[in-house]
């Protein structure tokens, strides 16, 4: 049996997650286990290709991980405060070994309490998703900072500042309970949803990256499903991603330029992720505990029901959108609603309804400009539509985005 | 366990009408606070400080080859436009406890509370 570099490197993706959760919640050292992580990983791709893939990868990753893990832990017993650690978490071997007759319930565990600590409120934004990608999605330093974009040296040290906040200010590494928990899950699923925006709206970057995102922040979502089945703003997430990413290949044209929904190839659209965001849109609604993300997903729901853009139930549309804005009445909640009734009742109605849009909060979002001179531009107001896309113009650097608007300015003028 | 500092900020230029039903308040919570902390076990000290005009500054002048002396001038350290009021220090299991902590202390005081953590041992 061939062992190819891809094969390891395929397996540290599904796995690193979890054996680095596993390898912390034991000797609390989130540097450490990450390094015994990684050296196990270098010993498979040394051994593998010689022994063959062993038939439970993962266990020989945890095993071997473990194994190391506890050698650097002795080799390192002169620091007593990880020698105290790594007894404070397991008191003797016996108790590793009974782990590993049930492997899989308290790896689990210990993924979700990760992701709850990732996403602790007492880190920055920035430092929570990265932490996550890098903890959870065993992602690489570079692949992060070339994800947003920033030099891998100022990544490294978000990550370093992060893990030595974790470690200085106790935070701690438990699933919070009761009360706590809304507000400490809402954080993870921003998390979440912020990293699988990064990867869709392609404000600027290479491509094969931010498609990367997407399946990570996906992953990770349907990780959290897995974890917390009883959570239907979790479900609902997951749910929106699916229904969004189904669209991806017909976003943009042969030429890399944007292709609005409208006239979207729909028969190229991910069936499958189609059928799978219905699903889960069904099961949560089914628990008549609505929230934001299960609203959104039951809008993208109703775009991908549609066999083309003419049969969309705008109507339905429009009252997601009320009830969405009932729940967070946000300016962009108003714009997609104004948008939606223009759709459904024309331009005119659209117009009036973007009239009573708060349009100081929305002067810097490029869509919303984009939006209006579209409509404007129905109405026959031409000259109002290219100042507005003019503005929308000065409002973004991503090529596709620019072409897109350029084109549209010059049909008004 | 690990202990924090719990600090109370607020403006340079705070005043406080001591007899005013605001400070009337705000004294009452604290101490309720502050019993409820000792009672919990998580106390170790806490106070409040005199306005930041009270503050003198040592510093030490001089370099290692002539050794050094000190001078004394009128403080505050730093001219900031937030100083710290006055702040405790309490010791528990985790940030989550520390921060359960600080959110009644910043209703108490109804001010902002900053909390970090001291080295470890």
């Amino acid at each position: 049996m061939t062992v190819r570099d891809d094969d390891v490197a395929r397996i540290f993706r599904t796995e690193s997650g979890r054996v680095v959760a596993h390898l912390i919640r034991r000797f609390g050292d989130i540097s450490l286990a990450e390094e015994a992580v990684q050296d196990a990983f270098v010993r498979a791709a040394e051994r593998w290709p010689v022994d063959g893939v062993p038939p439970n990868p993962g266990g020989w990753i945890t095993t071997t991980a473990r194994n190391r893990a506890l050698d650097i832990v002795r080799r390192e017993s002169t620091r007593t405060q990880r020698h105290a650690a790594a007894h404070h978490g397991s008191p003797d071997t016996t108790a590793m070994d009974d782990d590993l007759l049930d492997p899989d319930e308290t790896i689990t565990d210990d993924r979700l309490r990760l992701i709850f600590t990732c996403c602790h409120p007492a880190l920055s934004s920035e430092a929570r998703v990265a932490l996550t990608l890098r903890l959870l999605g065993g992602l690489q330093t570079d692949e992060i900072a070339k994800a947003f974009l920033v030099p891998e040296a100022t990544m490294a040290q978000r990550l370093v500042r992060a893990k030595k906040k974790i470690r200085a200010a106790n935070i701690p590494y438990r699933v919070p309970d009761g009360a706590e928990l809304p507000e400490r899950l809402d954080a993870v699923l921003t998390v979440l949803y912020l990293v699988f925006n990064e990867g869709y709206m392609a404000s600027s970057g290479d491509a094969l990256v931010r498609d990367d995102l997407c399946d990570e922040a996906i992953r990770l979502a349907r990780l959290l499903v897995h974890l917390m089945p009883d959570e239907p703003e979790a479900v609902g997430l997951l749910a929106l991603m699916l229904l969004t990413a189904s669209r991806r290949a017909t976003r943009t044209d042969a030429d890399g330029d944007i292709v609005l929904l409208a006239d979207q190839d729909r028969t190229r659209w991910d069936l499958a992720l189609i059928a799978d965001g219905h699903e889960l849109v069904r099961r949560c609604l089914r628990r008549n505990q609505p929230g934001p993300y299960q609203i959104q997903a039951a809008i993208a729901a109703v775009h991908t029901d549609a066999t083309t853009s003419d049969v969309t139930d705008w109507d339905q549309i429009v009252a997601l959108y009320d009830h969405l804005w009932s729940l967070t009445p946000s300016p962009v909640v108003q714009l997609n609603r104004a948008i939606a009734m223009s759709e459904r009742d024309g331009h005119a109605a659209g117009l009036a309804e973007f009239d009573r849009i708060d349009a100081t909060a929305l002067a810097s979002y490029g869509p919303f400009h984009v939006a209006h001179a579209e409509l404007l531009a129905r109405s026959g107001n031409t000259g109002d539509a290219a100042a507005a896309f003019r503005r929308a113009l000065e409002l973004t650097e991503e090529p596709s985005q620019r072409r897109h608007i350029e084109r549209r300015l010059t049909a008004m003028t | 366990m690990t202990q924090y500092l719990l600090s109370v900020w607020h403006a340079a230029d705070y005043t406080i009408d001591f007899s005013g039903d605001d400070a009337q308040r705000m004294f009452a919570q604290v101490s309720r606070f502050n019993e409820e902390l000792e009672a919990s076990g998580s106390w170790v000290f806490a106070n409040g400080l005199e306005p930041a005009h009270t503050a003198t500054v040592v510093r030490p002048v001089g370099d290692p080859a002539t050794g050094f002396d000190t001078t004394v001038t009128d403080g505050p350290y730093a001219e900031t436009k937030e100083v710290m009021g006055g702040f405790w220090v309490i010791e528990v299991a985790d940030l989550d406890a520390a921060l359960e902590v600080a959110k009644r202390a910043a209703l108490a005081c109804e001010g902002p509370v900053e909390v970090r953590p001291f080295q470890g041992e």
